[in-house]
């Protein structure tokens, strides 16, 4: 038998934990172990996984700070809803996971539009400035859909801006959002887009491209010098990304009966970037894994009732402080020889 | 004509609160070479503050806006002692989730005691207005006060940037860190006084920016500091002037757009200009551009 690389090794194993996790999920659903909260944060956490781990691929394998993920997601959401929409209108496909499935793609196809566009400006600049674009741009799309109506008439879809009065039933309303969404998302589907989403940016890291990527990152002008387009290279990161985050703003969009663009404002996109800071930048894993405990533990700090966004900062601070201070860091890292040899102590990203 | 004059007036004033908000982050990012997104909420308790001080123990005004100096103040050395100085030599990203954390901190703990419920500033400042053009034309105390300030602010920090030995100290420390700490500055309290002036400064905006707009809620600061923090980058991060330019031209611009194009549209009209601005000066109006050297 052909020998296997180590790299694909490892995947596969990390594909098999991930599997694992899902099949231990699902079944703590059906036998109804798992508590009505946390059920309903299923689907979120798979969102919130795509996002982080889409994130990850701009901010650590491409190396640029994009402040304006959440935008990506608010039209793949909005999108993703109009065509699920309409689908059943115009064209009568009833079965909820084609929709869904026809949704997400289409949501994708959207944010990735929305991608190309805004990259083209956002890729000429460096540092700050490339983050401070991302972030206007997000705000930019965020407005222009708090704006925009669409509503449903016999199959036709009816677009205005800025004009509450057309005819059909609303799909979105300005500020109101969308509302009367039909619920089809599901946990299995979101963890199917977990799985593509892995296999897309694993293979991506793992290939020629990817190898550019990491190199332009690493040093644009030496890169650039061995000929590599980077431009080309980092759009391509900046696309795949958006195309993702569409992807899953589309299955979020369809967990709830109402969203507004208002959910997807400057803040989603940093509670985002916390996710992939804290599972350690350019570590895909460590994006999926703070991106589910960062998800779930607001929901357990439920019993600190009104100090938990507090004490959710304080964390936040902390393990940043800690993990980070070169004093603190020793010392943890001396408490952690201390306690076993073999034992990986890694703050923040603790496995539960 | 009148209305236009009426606008830009308005939006003069309101680039004036921008304007000083601005200082604040771009003396910080001069100086520290990060972006301190909490700068926004330190407004926001500079305003409950002075609104304390006002409301509760019936302060004189210029002693609630003393009051809520001297606390963002203490305030601002107290989150770069304890969040930011030990972060020194970490990459900028895991400071920039901290000023986040510390963002965070500084609303919720702002819910805890004041609550969601928005408080109504009083109008202090309001001592009569001046009319013009038969009354069409409305300055009222508030607006002449917030540009006098914005004035004042300006002149007093470029003297001190200028002149001073702190000042000079400071220059030399956004120039060139280690060359500095080689002339015997104290770095770490550069940067300690930079906080400062940047936190009182932030109090006074609250100030000014409430008693124009007098709702306060512990979200109040977030968005004017995104919009700030963008004036920043759009006169050139790092430069006084440039903050001031840019906070006016904002400001102008937001309240010219609302009027004239769309109010729903108002912010995204300002954020389009920054990219437009960017991608022809991609170091802002009048930063230096950087050249790379390999």
């Amino acid at each position: 038998m052909k020998k296997l690389k180590k790299s694909t090794v490892n995947n596969l194993i990390s594909f098999g934990i991930v599997i694992i996790a899902f099949i231990i999920c699902q079944s703590m659903i059906a036998s109804g172990a798992m508590k009505r909260s946390l059920k309903g944060q299923m689907v979120p956490i798979c969102v919130y996984i795509v996002m982080a781990v889409s994130l990850n691929l701009v901010v650590g394998i491409s190396g640029e700070l994009s402040l304006g993920h959440a935008g990506f997601m608010s039209v793949g959401a909005f999108s993703g809803i109009i065509a699920s929409a309409w689908l059943r209108a115009a064209l009568h496909v009833d079965n909820e996971v084609l929709r869904l499935v026809l949704a997400m793609i289409v949501g994708g196809v959207f944010a990735g539009i929305a991608g190309v566009l805004i990259g083209i400006p956002v890729l000429r600049l460096r540092g700050d400035y490339l983050a401070i674009v991302t972030l206007a741009f997000g705000e930019i799309i965020r407005n222009v859909l708090n704006c925009l109506y669409f509503s449903l008439e016999e199959g036709r879809l009816h677009v205005s801006f800025n004009n509450p009065n057309i005819p059909g039933t609303m799909l979105v309303s300005g500020p109101q959002g969308a509302t009367g969404v039909d619920k089809i998302a599901t946990f299995p589907m979101g963890f199917a887009l977990i799985i593509f989403s892995l296999i897309v940016v694993m293979n991506l890291i793992n290939s020629r491209s990817g190898r550019a990527i990491m190199a332009t990152r690493d040093n644009r002008i030496a890169a650039e010098a061995m000929g590599i387009n980077v431009t080309k290279y980092k759009m391509m990161a900046f696309v795949t990304a958006a195309v993702l985050a569409g992807m899953a703003g589309a299955l979020y969009g369809m967990n709830f009966s109402t969203v507004a663009a208002s959910k997807f404002k400057f803040d989603t996109s940093i509670l985002v970037l916390v996710f992939v800071v804290l599972g350690g930048i350019g570590n895909i894993w460590g994006s999926i894994i703070a991106a589910t405990l960062l998800t779930v533990l607001p929901e357990l700090l439920r019993a600190f009732a009104d100090y938990r966004m507090l004490v959710y900062a304080i964390v936040l601070i902390l393990v940043m402080l800690v993990t980070n201070n070169p004093m603190l860091r020793s010392l943890f890292g001396q408490l952690a020889r201390r306690k076993g040899r073999d034992d990986q102590v890694q703050v923040g990203g603790a496995e539960e | 004509m009148v209305s236009f004059l009426r606008f830009l007036i308005n939006g003069i004033s309101l680039g004036s609160v921008y304007a000083i908000i601005a200082l604040g982050y771009t003396m910080v990012y001069g100086i520290a070479k990060m972006l301190n997104f909490a700068h926004g909420d330190v407004i926001m308790v500079g305003a409950y503050v002075a609104f304390c001080a006002m409301s509760y123990l019936s302060l004189p005004p210029l002693v609630a806006v003393l009051c809520a100096m001297v606390v963002c103040t203490v305030l601002g050395v107290l989150i770069e002692g304890l969040a930011y100085r030990p972060l020194r030599e970490a990459t900028k990203l895991a400071v920039l989730i901290t000023a986040i954390g510390v963002s965070y901190l500084l609303q919720n703990t702002a819910l805890l005691i004041w609550t969601a419920n928005p408080k109504v500033f009083p109008s202090v400042f309001s001592v009569g207005s001046i009319k013009l053009f038969d009354g069409n034309l409305v300055i009222t105390s508030e607006i002449i006060l917030t540009i006098v300030a914005n004035i004042v602010i300006m002149i007093a920090l470029t003297l001190f940037t200028g002149r001073t030995k702190m000042g000079k100290a400071m220059r030399a420390v956004s120039e060139d860190r280690g060359a500095a700490e080689l002339m015997g500055i104290n770095v770490n309290r550069t940067i300690s006084v930079t906080f400062a002036i940047g936190s009182a400064l932030a109090a006074i905006a609250g100030v000014l920016l409430c008693s124009s707009y007098p709702t306060l809620m512990p979200t109040t600061g977030s968005m004017p500091g995104i919009k700030a923090f963008t004036a920043a980058v759009f006169g050139g991060i790092g430069s006084i002037p440039g903050a001031m330019l840019g906070g006016l031209l904002l400001g102008v611009i937001e309240i010219l757009g609302k009027a004239y194009i769309s109010t729903e549209l108002g912010d995204a009209i300002v954020f389009a200009v920054l990219i437009i601005v960017l991608l022809f000066k991609p170091a802002g109006l009048l930063g230096k551009p950087v050249h790379e050297k390999v």
